[in-house]
């Protein structure tokens, strides 16, 4: 389905992430959202304050981000689409409902425009040292999706696919964020809604009676009914069976969690979404993501200038991590140099995919600003030794 | 001639008793027979002046019991006090 | 079954799932008592029962959506209200019901209780209120009675109980009451007339934990709750909120306390929106819509 004109701002914009952010929710079809205002996010949510009810939509202030991280489970159970959004330490208390989106199998977005930490850290400076948390946050085994933007438009053009693989898988997806793509301003291109593709939500295709909701077909991915549709529902974050009610045995918790895995696990090839440049050839690859990328981009540039040959893997979708590629490409390269703004997170996904094949550089950086590009130049340097 | 009856589904009976403590006529009382799980459900023992007032389902925590008027009987639906 | 062959059916049965019964309660304990009340009072006030939705939070009590037949909701500890306000608001067709318990509701949900209360969301809260944390094995909760034993207090509690109708009276709620398992006919009564207001209502019902609570503190069993509960309730509709506090041993103030006419929230929304807000019909080809065409 295509989305719907009425909730979408055609057009050339010169706005920040932040808003660019807002504006994909918009557009991918959300029209309620809850949150709690913490910097440096804070602005998505302002903004979408004023833009739902131009739609027939709301934004509710919640008490605190447990609050709101439940509050959008509940509106999806209603028949929205909902997201919130946070930061580090919001970040942290919705770990909870990440988990509760997870087995019960609720499609929504949780926006983390990541800050430096820990705890309160610093609210106002970059990092990008909650990528671990989203993938393994909340207690217990699950998966979720995680997103990284580099720049406004991609943090317009990535809320839309989150919403889309939140309702095709019906995961929470986490959409990564940080506070320099959140507070950059650049041209954002908004395109006609006849041109942006939604994921319709998975509507129980059996009356009443015949349906049951946890129910999964050859996608493993199960339909979903709403309240006040005559389903009676019964969902619950406990283990449960096909028809929601609560299973407390070995074998209920393998196939549901087994399950949940497993609808992502075997959608790898299409979540395996990357920008690369000149890997054909290359003796180093530098891996990065979100706002690192724009500075590795400079780095490669000035190996390049000295002869090396460098080639350049961004990770869009950072979780599930691309596995097949990484062991591919470990295999033909000298070296693979990872600059993240944190003390060593993907770095580790990348050396157990790597599997000793390569030397695995990381470039660790606390944050509160981004890397010199001469400190990822020295990695490089270093892995085509 | 009594006015109601009550109906048990012994099975789900915990034995609490409140059926049995909060009839206003003094109906039923915990039986000596055991249910499967062990507890002992009740029984009518002043079948005749059974109201089918429904208290004892209404305070009943698991379901197990119901009273019902005979429907020649229904107009004389009173006040229920406790 | 008697049941059958006299061709009575009780009521009860329809808004239970059938599938789910027994429940997993002690025997004794009294929230089953209290769902016979709220079942009633569903069947009495002809409320669309398609249209209604119960949210539970974690808990002996939190065990109640499960067993009926609405759409259930069975969320995480203490965050029952704020799903069923996310729920509300997405679907304000929907009567939306919170039913859980003392410690999942005052306790690690008392920031929930006091925000929806003060946001006057149009939910009805029921909270069965057995004095202890139950299914986790007895220990101390915001609602026990000062210096009564439990499994974290062994030398009884160091700190006073919590009233919570004066909590959510102080927070705004439009219609506050207590009862106790006991009052079986009283509470149907109130829980038909808050089903039919609009706005924050909330509703405590005292209920006896005969494993947990009654037996920790020598207390008897249930019945003996029950009959201590008819001894010592008294009555007083309209009771200042402050007059109600729940001393240990001493009288039980039941009733309807607060009943009162405050704009509920989307109510209030939508007037101070105005000309901003705009109704948002679906479009018709959105209903029609078989799935995405393209990869997404």
């Amino acid at each position: 389905m295509k989305a719907d004109q009425r909730c979408v701002m055609t057009g050339t914009h010169f706005i920040n992430g932040d808003a660019a952010c807002c504006e994909g929710a918009l557009s991918a079809g959300a029209r309620f959202a809850a949150g709690y205002p913490i910097t440096p996010s804070t602005e998505i949510v302002e903004r979408f304050a004023a833009r739902a009810p131009q739609v027939g939509g709301l934004f509710i202030q919640m008490e605190d981000e447990l609050a709101s991280s439940i509050a959008i489970q509940g509106m999806v159970w209603g028949g929205q689409k909902s997201f919130t959004v946070t930061s580090g330490p919001g970040y942290s208390l919705m770990m909870e409902h990440i988990g509760l989106a997870a087995i019960s199998e609720t499609p929504c977005v949780f926006v983390d425009v990541q800050r430096g930490g820990p705890s309160t850290g610093l609210p106002t400076l970059p990092a990008q040292g909650d990528m671990m948390q989203a993938r393994f946050g909340s207690h217990g085994d699950y998966v979720t999706i995680a997103i990284c933007p580099n720049s406004p438009q991609e943090c317009y053009d990535l809320t839309v696919k989150c919403f889309n693989l939140a309702e095709k898988f019906r995961v929470p997806v986490m959409f990564m964020m940080d506070e320099c793509v959140g507070h950059m301003t650049e041209k954002v291109v908004i395109p006609p809604a006849e041109e942006i593709d939604l994921y319709p939500r998975r509507h129980a295709s059996k009356p009443p009676g015949e349906f049951q909701l946890f129910e999964a077909g050859e996608e493993l991915v199960p339909e979903m009914a709403h309240a006040g549709e005559g389903y009676k529902l019964y969902v619950t974050g406990l283990t449960h069976d096909k028809r929601g009610y609560p299973a407390l045995n070995p074998a209920a918790q393998r196939e549901l969690v087994g399950r949940l895995f497993e609808k992502i696990r075997r959608a790898q090839d299409e979540l395996t979404m990357v920008e690369a440049e000149g890997l054909e050839d290359a003796d180093v690859v530098v891996v990065s993501y979100g706002i690192t990328s724009r500075v590795a981009q400079k780095a490669i540039q000035a190996a390049r200038d000295k002869g090396l040959k460098v080639g350049k893997l961004r990770l869009i979708c950072v979780w599930p991590f691309p596995e097949k590629l990484i062991r591919e490409l470990a295999g033909k390269v000298k070296a693979l140099v990872m600059p993240e703004l944190n003390m060593g997170q993907v770095v580790l996904e990348l050396e157990r995919c790597a599997g000793g094949q390569c030397k695995v550089i990381g470039v660790p950086h606390p944050g509160g600003t981004v890397h010199k590009p001469v400190e990822i130049l020295e990695a490089i340097e270093r892995g085509a030794r | 001639m009594p006015k109601g009856s009550v109906a048990i589904t012994t099975e789900r009976c915990k034995g609490c008793g409140f059926c049995v403590e909060f009839c206003p006529t003094h109906v039923l009382e915990l039986s000596n027979a055991f249910n499967a799980k062990g507890y002992h459900p009740p029984h009518m023992l002043n079948a005749e002046k059974c109201s089918g007032c429904n208290l004892c389902g209404m305070y009943c925590p698991d379901f197990a019991i119901f009273g019902y008027k005979y429907p020649d009987q229904k107009a004389q639906k009173g006040e229920q006090g406790q | 079954m008697s049941t059958t062959e006299l061709h009575v059916h009780n009521p009860v049965e329809d808004l239970l799932r059938q599938d789910r019964v027994p429940t997993i309660w002690c025997p004794g304990c009294g929230i089953g008592t209290t769902v016979n009340s709220f079942a009633h009072a569903l069947l009495g006030q002809q409320i669309n029962l398609q249209k209604t939705a119960i949210v539970s939070g974690i808990g002996c009590s939190g065990r109640v959506s499960g067993y009926m037949n609405l759409d259930s909701f069975h969320t995480t500890h203490g965050r029952a209200i704020p799903f069923a306000t996310g729920l509300k608001l997405a679907n304000p067709e929907l009567t939306v019901i919170v039913y859980s318990g003392d410690g999942d509701l005052t306790s690690i949900g008392g920031n929930h209780l006091i925000h929806a209360a003060r946001r006057n969301m149009d939910i009805m809260v029921v909270c069965v209120n057995n004095m202890i944390y139950a299914m986790t094995g007895g220990q101390a909760a915001a609602t026990t009675p000062g210096a009564s034993n439990s499994t974290t207090t062994p030398y009884g509690a160091f700190e006073p109980e919590l009233n919570m109708a004066q909590l959510v009276d102080a927070a705004g709620a439009c219609f506050v009451a207590r009862w106790t398992a006991f009052h079986v006919m009283q509470l149907e009564r109130t829980m038909a007339k808050a089903l039919k207001k609009k706005g924050f209502r909330f509703i405590e019902i005292l209920s006896p934990c005969p494993t947990y609570y009654q037996r920790k503190n020598n207390m008897g069993d249930a019945l003996a709750a029950m009959v201590d509960y008819k001894k010592r309730s008294k009555i007083k509709n309209g009771c200042p909120t402050w007059e109600t506090a729940l001393e240990p041993g001493g009288e039980i103030v039941v009733g309807e306390f607060v009943d009162r006419e405050r704009e509920d929230y989307l109510t209030r929304m939508r007037r101070q929106l105005g000309s901003h807000y705009s109704e948002f019909p679906p479009q018709p080809e959105e209903q029609e819509s078989e799935g995405c065409e393209k990869e997404c």
